[in-house]
């Protein structure tokens, strides 16, 4: 029905979207802590509780490491808990995100992906959140203001699943996105609450029920109860495109595991995560227009990583490039260039990859730095010149 | 002064356990002691939450657990920030869904107390969520093999202070961690032991009746790490409070008052010479670091006796 | 493992409160406590100073052991007021 209606769009930026989200996501508890560029998050939130606006505990915590300890006991404790941090601050967090999975918390977590230290630097990579990849966390990347507000909605649904029980990190760019204002189709309140009822925990810290959460497993136990987080998370591609289908119902939205754009006939296919994405996109339709048979494939589900769904798209192309925001010193790969590399050997595919580390601590990219980078690697595959393995470092001057 | 019903009998208590036996820790351990006798006073429905430590780790060896109350266990140095986030969840679950509201009770070992744990207790301290903080001080990390902590006495001899031909024992004296969390200005903070259950238990009440933070700083004897046998367990507890090692005091409302005055109180060397952490301070060599760690009990002592008389 | 079949709750949460009385510490003992019934006042100082607990109040009042649980620390012994408790050799 609401596919029919005119869609009138509230000027948001991605932070305050996602508060909006998380306000008619009727959460329970928030536990944070202020850092740049995720505050606008949690200021707006503190706004709603204090103006009654939504019926929520706001934990004002001391640290990060505590904002994520209290997260997980609030979740244990059966409620509706979300957070928000970036950088240095997911970094501090860095041994409660295992607890968070390991004890199977379905908190909701928005990551303005910012650069670690040191220097310091508070612009976009995604240095923070490839750090911690393997937490046990689902990981989505957002692209703009919108899909950050309707991932929010889905990540609560998806983690609270009893199948799930997961915790879910929804990254958006730091500044590029966290800052950056656009126009958001919001649901209503009604919708909000039809989509996603209040939480409903099967298990949970009471003593109508007195259970031990988080005891102490030596080796005759712990690799099992270790090993349901993985299972878990194989079951999280299919339910997440359940949710994205009760979701694209309600609302006409929908965005996938990948967002692909014409990956069918490319002969190379740029693969990378996050706002960079719009970029590129603009960058392979200008090429498209010179003739050049260039595709894009977003990573939007990072963890887990959705190999069945990357690999239609990119598994006719005669080269990939994959764009890491992230390093990852003295690996053979940047970390996205890694899992990409593995599921093509998997797969038995030898295409050939160039693996670029770009825009880190904020450095912008442009539509004619795709272009280069694309047209450098087409002229290599026309001129049978092998394409350069291994990690380079665009535009770092050296 | 709240009113709050005093428990005057063992009587009143028996039955009441909220720990089965089977549980790992050691033969005489004076911390199950102690949270054996605080679980009995508490109010109930309680929620316990535990740091990473002996407590710990001896009560839920998977898949059994020796706790009858709804328990959870984080980390280290967290246990005051999760009961954070117990009581900020039953709070708005109880507004907004009728969830039954519990006491909380978080216990953590010196080292997850004193020294790494100290930032998520003063913030939870700070932001005066209802709870009550046991740190159960047995003045070193023993779940790790005896290593020293802020809590660890001067002189004391430990895996990482060991009695050496230069230095010998710890050289630093023990953190004053009730200071520290009375400037917080919670309302209830008192020292206690196992040894004096009675002053224990309703220590336990009084703090529950506070709609706020409270914090209760335990003695805990450790027979592994202290070297004593196992069957004086208690008895080293009674020494340390008799020999005014460790007063019992508390503080309501910033008010102090000494729960058990010790108007004649034992020589030092009693509670030093039953284990062998300490013993060595009576060695003639030692004398100078005997002399500092007197001055540093019988100083606090008085400085408490002075905060009590201003207030009585 | 044979109990892997096992139903493993999410996250490794344990369902059995209590649940350590599956196992018997008893076997840690080396001396074990034994009571004299004539010197017992049932004040249950022994009680509130054990530490597992191992010790039960019986229908008159006094106490008696849980020898599947007493790890033979002696703390009772030594607490005793009426001197009623001894440690004596297994
Ligand atoms: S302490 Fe002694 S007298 Fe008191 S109940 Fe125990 S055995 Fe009996
Ligand atoms: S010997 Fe120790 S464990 Fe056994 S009953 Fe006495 S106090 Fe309890």
């Amino acid at each position: 029905m609401s596919l029919l209606q005119p869609k009138t769009l509230k000027p948001m930026s991605t932070s305050e979207a996602i508060a909006y989200a998380v306000k008619q996501a009727n959460v329970d508890v928030i536990a944070a802590y202020p850092i740049t560029p995720q505050t606008i998050i949690v200021e707006r939130l503190s706004e709603y509780v204090n103006n009654g606006e939504l019926d929520a505990e706001y934990v004002a915590v001391e640290s990060e490491h505590s904002a994520m300890s209290a997260c997980v006991a609030a979740s244990l404790t059966g409620a509706r808990v979300f957070t928000s941090t970036a950088s240095q601050g997911l970094a501090l967090m860095h041994e409660v995100l295992y607890v968070a999975s390991g004890l199977r918390c379905p908190i909701v977590m928005a990551i303005a992906n910012r650069a670690l230290s040191a220097p310091i630097n508070i612009h976009c990579d995604h240095s923070d959140v490839m750090g911690s990849r393997d937490a046990g966390w689902v990981h989505i990347f957002v692209e703009n203001a919108q899909q950050a507000y309707d991932r929010i909605f889905q990540a609560f649904r998806l983690a609270e699943d009893n199948d799930i029980l997961l915790p879910v990190g929804v990254n958006l760019d730091g500044f590029f996105l966290s800052h950056a204002v656009e126009g958001v189709a919001t649901i209503s309140d009604s919708e909000a609450a039809l989509f996603l009822p209040p939480r409903k925990a099967k298990y949970y810290i009471d003593s109508s029920m007195p259970m031990t959460f988080g005891a102490f497993a030596l080796p005759d136990w712990y690799f099992e109860i270790k090993y349901q987080v993985v299972e878990a998370m194989e079951k999280v591609p299919k339910k997440l495109a359940e949710v994205e289908e009760a979701y694209y119902k309600m609302t006409g939205r929908m965005y996938g595991h990948v967002g692909a754009y014409r990956t069918e006939d490319a002969d190379v296919c740029l693969i990378c995560a996050g706002s960079a994405a719009a970029t590129a996109k603009f960058s392979v339709a200008r090429m498209r227009e010179k003739g050049i048979k260039a595709g894009l494939l977003s990573i939007r589900l990072f963890r887990p990583f959705p190999v069945e769904s990357i690999l239609p798209h990119v598994k006719d192309a005669k080269a990939l490039i994959v764009m890491d925001r992230a390093m990852s010193p003295g690996a053979p790969s940047a970390p996205i260039g890694q899992d990409i590399k593995t599921m093509l050997y998997d797969a038995g595919l030898n295409i050939p990859v160039a693996n670029f580390v770009y825009g880190l601590g904020g450095r912008d990219i442009s539509a004619a730095e795709f272009e280069s980078i694309t047209t450098k690697v087409i002229e290599d595959l026309k001129a049978g010149r092998p394409i350069e393995r291994g990690v380079k470092y665009w535009g770092v001057r050296i | 002064m709240m009113s709050v019903s005093e428990i005057k009998s063992i009587k009143e208590l028996y039955g009441l356990d909220l720990i089965a036996p089977g549980h790992r820790a050691c033969a005489g351990c004076g911390a199950l002691v102690g949270v054996r006798q605080i679980l009995l006073a508490s109010k109930r429905p309680l929620i316990v939450v535990n740091a990473t430590s002996c407590l710990e780790v001896t009560s839920t060896p998977y898949p059994q657990t020796m706790w009858k109350v709804p328990w959870v266990h984080l980390l280290f140095e967290n246990a005051a920030a999760a009961a954070s986030g117990i009581e900020a969840a039953l709070k708005v679950l109880s507004r907004k869904y009728g969830r039954q509201e519990h006491y909380i009770i978080a216990f953590g070992g010196d080292g997850g107390t004193f020294d790494i744990g100290i930032q998520a207790l003063s913030g939870a301290l700070e932001r005066g969520h209802r709870f009550l903080y046991v740190c159960y001080d047995n003045e070193a990390y023993m779940n790790t093999g005896i290593q020293r902590s802020g809590a660890t006495p001067l002189g004391a001899a430990t895996t990482t202070s060991p009695v050496g031909a230069r230095i010998v024992g710890k050289q630093q004296q023990k953190k004053d961690l009730m200071e520290i969390v009375v400037a917080h200005k919670i309302p209830y903070a008192a020292t206690a032991s196992p040894s004096h259950w009675k002053d224990l238990v309703n220590k336990v009440r009084k703090a529950q009746s506070y709609d706020g933070p409270s914090f209760i700083h335990l003695i805990a004897t450790c027979t592994r790490g202290w070297y004593f046998d196992p069957s004086e367990s208690i008895k080293v507890a009674r020494l340390a409070v008799e020999t005014r090692y460790w007063p019992l005091y508390e503080v309501e409302n910033g008010r102090y008052r000494i729960t058990n005055p010790v108007p004649n109180p034992k020589p030092l060397e009693e509670f030093l010479k039953v284990q062998r952490r300490l013993s060595h301070l009576l060695l003639p060599e030692n004398a100078d670091l005997l002399e500092k760690l007197k001055a540093y009990v019988n100083e606090r002592w008085e400085r408490l006796n002075k905060l009590s008389t201003c207030f009585a | 493992m044979a109990e892997v079949e096992k139903i493993i709750l999410p996250g490794g949460i344990i369902d059995r409160p209590g649940s350590t009385l599956d196992y018997k510490t008893g076997t840690w003992r080396v001396k074990k406590p034994v009571v004299d019934l004539n010197k017992c006042t049932g004040c249950l100082l022994c009680w509130i100073y054990c530490p597992e607990p191992a010790i039960r109040k019986r229908d008159d009042g006094k106490i008696e052991f849980d020898y599947d649980y007493c790890k033979g620390c002696g703390i009772c012994s030594v607490e005793c007021p009426t001197k009623a408790i001894k440690m004596e050799e297994e």
